[in-house]
């Protein structure tokens, strides 16, 4: 039988997964999908909780749906700056890109 | 509670600052005198404050079905968010030739990502408190981008790729939060909470990794130190206005919007309260020291200022250690956390506002942001050189400036608290910080002039340094209204 649990520890795999790739991968495109399976992650979650704990309201998968306009508006924006950033520095490795340093 | 309609005047201000930003856009097709843009901005910024200014005083009231609150913590800062605004787009007449092509978006963006925070102050609903911070955070990821050479770009990608992992670490201590109350609406969770009868921080470990990862996520925002390594970066490669905006309007949206969250969601039980309490005060502790001691080290006066933001939101997480939940009529009359920080926030923007209207002046002229190209400046530009002499010294915290009474305010709220540790540390940064703002004051001032040129300024930015530094004097000599103010605003929290 498939619980609450499982699909919170599907949640919480998600979210570390991409965590780690949003910091560990240089590609600056693979950085913002990563970021995009943490706001996934984060929806499984609530949509997970909102089936399990309060059944009779819509609260979590409203959440969701307002999660994942979100996240498109934040892609678009990002995607934007990255063609920016490939015009200026003609590459998108996250490392490279290191004009201003402490 | 269903009796609402769906059009309700309480978000007048609000709906004024939309349609101006879209105005705003529509107008930059047909005019060509472009200063037009910057007028019909501020007209609507205006208009919008009448609009909250007349509901200032009144009993708190939600709308939008328990989404939205309209208090005079609200108003206050919405009315800050707008005075704000304002002065940078004072600020920024001259520097928006730099763009020449988008100039209607600048100023439509500035407003929407003020509208984004007067709405993250006011809101009451994780959901929609999301939703304000994204339109605040998205907005000001362009803004930081508009200059469009190598630097912006940088500091506008990191902006927003570190900004999009804080705002899903944010979502996913929500998530933690919602499923283990089974509600979005701040009042209602604290009554799920205390429905749960918990007994401290291990009878729900589920619900602490929500809180945690909250102040993570909203810690972003504010630059509390381990979040902070975006600030540096971000505030130097920044048009400098955008700087300017950003280190004071989304600063002190964050501190609204912890404030009411924790406030109103985690008040109680105490055990509760006293635990975020105690890590907003260690994250003081450290966040000082940290932008202090690096700050010391930099050459660019935009990073410096950077640093010096991070050592100040240190300061002003002081205020969310010493928070009182207590009104008896013992304690009326005596300053509390939050009336402290409310009354440091509004000193703060000012006296921010002011070193980097008086930066955007100079830095134009120079076309340098480094500390050693200001030498002789109080030769050159002295006007340009009081004033950010003025403000450094506020930064400082020494009178007669604002600095000195909002530090004065916020410490002894923490001595109330029996937080006497934290203001000891507080104390000592203050005077590690003293060097490096004054190492600016001796350069202006000691220093040799590298040229004789004058450094000129238009009419509109003098006005908004003249505001700033007015602004700074007042607050610093007769602080008594707007501590009045604050006080009333942060006693909506404590019925």
């Amino acid at each position: 039988m498939v619980g609450l649990e499982h699909y919170l520890i599907l949640a919480a795999v998600l979210f570390a997964i991409g965590l780690y790739g949003a910091l560990a991968k240089r590609n600056a495109i693979i950085i913002l999908m990563s970021i995009e399976l943490m706001l996934n992650a984060v929806n499984i979650a609530m949509v997970a909780f909102s089936r399990y704990i309060v059944p009779l309201q819509l609260t979590g998968q409203i959440f969701a749906i307002f999660v994942m306009v979100v996240a498109a508006a934040e892609v678009a924006v990002g995607l934007a700056i990255i063609i920016a950033i490939y015009r200026h520095h003609k590459t998108i490795d996250a490392t490279k890109i290191d004009l201003m340093k402490w | 509670m269903f009796s609402e309609t769906v059009f309700t005047p309480l978000f007048l201000p609000e709906l004024t600052l939309l349609v101006s930003a879209v105005v705003v856009i529509l107008l930059d097709l047909f005019v060509k005198r472009k200063w037009w843009l910057a007028a019909v901005s501020i007209a609507g910024i205006v208009v919008s404050a009448g609009f909250a200014i007349a509901m200032w005083g009144g009993d708190s009231q939600s709308i939008f079905f328990g989404m939205m609150a309209v208090d005079n913590f609200a108003i206050f800062f919405k009315l800050l968010f707008l005075v704000i605004a304002a002065l940078v787009i004072l600020a920024s007449t001259d520097y928006v030739a730099k763009f020449a092509r988008f100039q209607g978006e600048y100023y439509a963006l500035v407003l929407l990502s003020a509208l984004g925070m007067m709405l993250m102050a006011a809101t009451t609903e994780l959901i929609s408190i999301y939703i304000a911070l994204e339109l605040t955070s998205i907005s000001l990821y362009i803004l930081v981008g508009f200059l469009k050479d190598p630097k912006s770009t940088e500091a506008s990608l990191k902006y927003l790729l570190l900004g999009a992992v804080a705002s899903a670490i944010l979502l996913f201590g929500m998530a933690l939060v919602f499923g283990f109350t089974g509600q979005t609406q701040l009042g209602e969770i604290a009554a799920a909470i205390q429905s749960l009868s918990l007994s401290g921080v291990v009878s729900s470990p589920g619900l602490m990794l929500g809180i945690v990862l909250m102040i993570a996520g909203f810690g972003f925002k504010i630059a509390a130190v381990p979040f902070h390594m975006w600030v540096p970066d971000v505030y130097e490669g920044a048009p400098t206005p955008v700087t300017a905006y950003l280190s004071v309007a989304s600063k002190a949206a964050g501190f609204a919007v912890i404030l009411r969250v924790f406030y109103s969601a985690f008040g109680i039980p105490s055990w509760l309260s006293l635990d975020w309490m105690l890590i907003f005060a260690i994250l003081a502790a450290v966040g000082m020291t940290v932008g202090n001691i690096i700050a010391l080290t930099q050459t660019n006066i935009k990073r410096m200022l950077g640093y010096s933001s991070i050592a100040q939101a240190g300061y002003l997480m002081v205020g969310l250690a010493a928070v009182s939940f207590l009104w008896e009529s013992s304690y009326r009359g005596t300053v509390t956390g939050q009336g402290g920080l409310l009354f440091f926030l509004a000193s703060y923007a000012l006296t921010n506002l002011g070193a980097f209207t008086a930066i955007i002046a100079i830095s134009n002229k120079l076309d340098s942001d480094l500390i050693a190209d200001y030498s002789g400046m109080g030769k050159r530009a002295p006007l340009l050189a009081l004033a950010l002499t003025l403000c450094l010294i506020s930064l400082i915290g020494m009178p007669p400036a604002a600095g000195f009474m909002a530090k004065f305010y916020i410490f002894s709220g923490a001595v109330q608290q029996g937080l006497l540790w934290l203001v000891i540390i507080a104390v000592i940064n203050s005077v590690i910080s003293a060097y490096y703002y004054l190492r600016v004051v001796k350069v202006m001032w000691l220093g040799k002039p590298a040229s004789a040129t004058r450094v000129p300024s238009s009419i509109a930015l003098r006005v908004a340094l003249a505001i700033s530094c007015l602004g700074v004097l007042v607050l610093g000599i007769i602080p008594g209204f707007v501590m009045k103010l604050a006080e009333m605003a942060a006693q909506m929290f404590v019925s």
